[in-house]
């Protein structure tokens, strides 16, 4: 046993600067250029309508978005333009009416703290497997001052993942309801933020704002671990204007 | 394939002959309304045949204005009470004498007679109502219960649990799941198999490879389409790496049902850092967005072939580091033999799969005994244990990492001869046609079922994933034990509910 402690002292793993930056192949923000004949094509191959031609650009809704890089994909095919995802700007995370935030927010990380309630509200697991991953010694959400718990009546901030199902409205209701003032929500990937991933089905409410008031959305499917810090970072700074 | 079509009368009769007489676990059992051409409401039940390494597949036709009802499977064959509670949900077609009449999948808020998947329901039509669900529980006296979830204190799925308890013995557990039923097999309907990918890849994270591979293969096979040769040594690479992610992160996680701090962190950076070569590989963490049918999108380039070298080396000597710890700590050692068992003859009841049939001496691997993937040129054995405790579910996936970085190793040669560089088959839709595919998840055999219409749209897609094979036994496991045990008896499944729920 010490033998294995003092190698895992000797890798030299330690805990990291958060970058929002990723491997080559990530499939981050979509940047780039696409020919006005082809953003109808891009459209139509978005599987979730977010993808939305104006005029004669386009516009990303990233509450919906999957990274899934069909769009890409189309213009690649029709060689009609350099559209691409962006590997160095991972994923922006929008406030409210769609501000976008920026890792401005991980500068001024002293002074505050933030208790977070996770609540699956139907998602695929992906979202809460990545929020696990933020207790990683890789990424050590401790040492921002934000902390897990165990009931609603002790948080602060909701974090939502899933595309709210019928058989969990109701607890996603009694968890905010639950939570003591002043509370946050966060709709944490593309199923909570924009609801659109699976389509409307019978027993599919929809985005986490259909039920509860969201304050902040996180795009992503799943959202990267990096990405989720900021948010959360940027929910605390939000709390303590509101205390 | 040929699929045997009976009368509900001869269900009892097909399924003692299959099940009974040749020892063919019951894989799947499901509904699907085939009204629209004159069939009626059908049952699938589909057997798995280990001799010729294929399934049986047998069909009941319902009228749809007779009875719809017939004699229940579920006290000749254990493994089908959960298939006949979800399709009397979901078509309205009852197991009469069922031992567990309440509803499975559609929770208290859904009407009665309200049965989504037949056709005359429309995808996004809403219905509320009230209908009953009671929790089991123990009568007598100093006899109490615990009632815990949906929405539990760690980051975990929800489900709602019901420990009937004699002090700190559990006598019975009762759960409530599909809390996160999205409708995915109603979702998909009338979509080409291109539309619905991005709604399979996303039924569950831990297993979207064997998912998205399951769903394709049974396209691929419905339409008689070859996929080339480097598709499939990538494909079975992703699904070696999914394994090791998978396993690495749960035998991480199990020392957190004891609070063994250390082995947790090491077990969280191990997984962090395949997790990583998930994303260098594929695009994304959860390796998404790769499989696609026919083929693969993606090729494996050869500076990632050196990375994925690089990176498992160094977790294979993290895994070995970790199973030295489990080993030399004789207090974790204490918490993990003899806690949860599962005989032999109940994982084979039960028609259990994967890590928790093979940690109790049940050699199911879909690896070994279907051909798929590359699978059939791998030099690879079936790990097996007998004790079916925690400790042998934690031993099977140790020994099982070992095997997956061995079976790395020769595909990562494999792509490096392979001359043709092909990824992806065309498919041509031509008539109705179905099929099965069936992959081997980090939990177990994974299988899908598929049908599509004449014009290539999915008629009915289902899913059976290894957690749901597995879960029936997860009460039979906890029984006896101490509840402090349920988190690590629980962990040591590791089954997910996405899947399970759809
Ligand atoms: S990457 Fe986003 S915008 Fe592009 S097709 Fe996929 S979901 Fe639509
Ligand atoms: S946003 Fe994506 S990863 Fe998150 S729950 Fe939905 S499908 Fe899963």
């Amino acid at each position: 046993m010490f033998k294995v402690l003092e190698r895992i002292f000797k890798d030299k793993i330690a805990t990291e600067q958060i970058a929002l930056t990723g491997s080559d192949r990530l499939r981050g923000k979509i940047e780039g250029s696409c020919n006005s004949d082809c953003l109808n094509k891009c459209a139509k191959a978005c599987p979730v309508k977010a993808f939305q031609v104006e005029g004669n650009d386009y516009k990303i809704d990233y509450k919906k978005c999957l990274f899934c890089g069909k769009c890409v994909e189309a213009v690649a095919e029709n060689a009609a333009g350099d559209l691409h995802h962006s590997s160095n700007d991972v994923m922006p995370m929008l406030i409210e009416a769609g501000v976008e935030a920026t890792a401005d927010v991980l500068k001024n990380k002293l002074g505050r703290s933030l208790h977070v309630r996770h609540l699956d509200a139907g998602s695929c697991n992906a979202c809460d497997f990545e929020m696990g991953a933020l207790s990683n010694s890789y990424y050590d959400l401790h040492r921002y001052g934000v902390a897990f718990v165990a009931s609603p009546r002790h948080a602060d901030l909701l974090m939502v993942t899933g595309v709210v199902s019928r058989n969990l409205e109701q607890a996603l209701k009694m968890s905010y309801e639950a939570m003591p003032e002043p509370k946050l929500v966060m709709a944490c990937g593309a199923c909570a933020a924009g609801g659109e991933t699976y389509g409307d089905t019978y027993a599919i409410v929809g985005a986490a704002d259909k039920v509860v008031p969201v304050d902040l959305y996180v795009p992503g499917c799943p959202p990267r671990p990096s990405a989720m810090i900021v948010a959360l970072l940027a929910a605390a700074d939000m709390l303590k204007e509101q205390m | 394939m040929s699929i045997m079509k009976i009368s509900p009368e001869a269900m009892h009769e097909t399924a003692h002959m299959f099940s009974i007489d040749n020892y063919h676990p019951l894989t799947a059992m499901f509904g699907r309304d085939e009204t629209a051409s004159g069939l009626g409401y059908t049952i699938y039940m589909v057997f798995e045949n280990f001799e010729k390494r294929d399934m049986d597949i047998a069909k009941a036709v319902f009228d749809p204005h007779g009875h719809l009802e017939y004699e229940t499977l579920t006290k000749l064959v254990p493994a089908a009470a959960w298939f006949e509670r979800e399709i009397k949900d979901m078509f309205g077609i009852i197991p009469k004498g069922h031992p567990d009449p309440r509803p499975l999948v559609l929770h208290e808020n859904f009407p009665e007679g309200f049965f989504p998947l037949r056709k005359v329901v429309r995808k996004n039509q809403q219905e509320r109502g009230k209908r009953e669900y009671k929790m089991r529980t123990s009568d007598g006296e100093g006899l109490f219960e615990v009632p815990v979830g949906p929405i539990h204190a760690g980051i975990i799925e929800p489900g709602h649990f019901r420990f009937s308890q004699a002090g700190e013995s559990m006598l019975q557990l009762d759960a409530k799941l599909f809390f996160t039923h999205r409708g995915i097999e109603k979702a998909v309907e009338g979509k080409t198999p291109d539309e619905a990918l991005h709604i399979v890849e996303r039924i569950c994270g831990a297993c979207s490879v064997s998912n998205t591979w399951s769903f394709c293969q049974a396209v691929e096979k419905a339409l008689d389409v070859k996929v080339p040769r480097r598709a499939e040594i990538i494909r079975t690479l992703l699904s070696e790496l999914e394994r090791i992610v998978n396993h690495v992160g749960d035998i991480g996680n199990m020392p957190a049902g004891v609070g063994f701090n250390p082995a947790i962190s090491l077990g969280g950076r191990l997984k962090e850092q395949t997790m990583r070569l998930c994303e260098a590989v594929a695009g994304n963490r959860f390796l998404r967005g790769v499989i696609v049918p026919g083929g693969v999108r993606q090729d494996i380039t050869h500076e990632l072939i050196v990375e994925i070298r690089e990176v498992l080396k160094k977790v294979r000597f993290g895994v070995a580091d970790m199973g030295i710890m489990f080993k030399e700590q004789d207090s974790f050692q204490n918490r993990v033999q003899t806690t949860g068992i599962v005989p032999k003859e109940v994982a084979v009841d039960l028609a259990m799969v994967g890590v928790g049939a093979r940690a109790s001496g049940f050699a199911h691997d879909s690896r070994k005994d279907f051909d798929y993937g590359m699978y059939p040129e791998l030099d690879f054995e079936v790990c097996t244990h007998k004790s079916g405790d925690v400790a042998a579910r934690l031993l099977v996936r140790l020994e099982e990492l070992e095997v997956s970085f061995k079976l790395v190793d020769q595909l990562l040669k494999l792509l490096e001869n392979c001359e043709d560089n092909t990824l992806k088959a065309d498919l041509a839709y031509n008539g109705p046609r179905e099929s099965w595919g069936i992959s081997e998840s980090p939990r177990g055999s994974n299988f899908h079922y598929v049908a599509l219409d004449n014009e290539g749209k999915i008629d009915r897609l289902f899913v059976r994933s290894a957690s749901y094979a597995n879960w029936p036994a997860v009460p039979f496991a906890v029984t006896g034990n101490i509840i402090p045990d349920f988190p690590l008896i629980n962990k040591s499944f590791e089954l997910c509910y996405a899947c399970i729920d759809r």
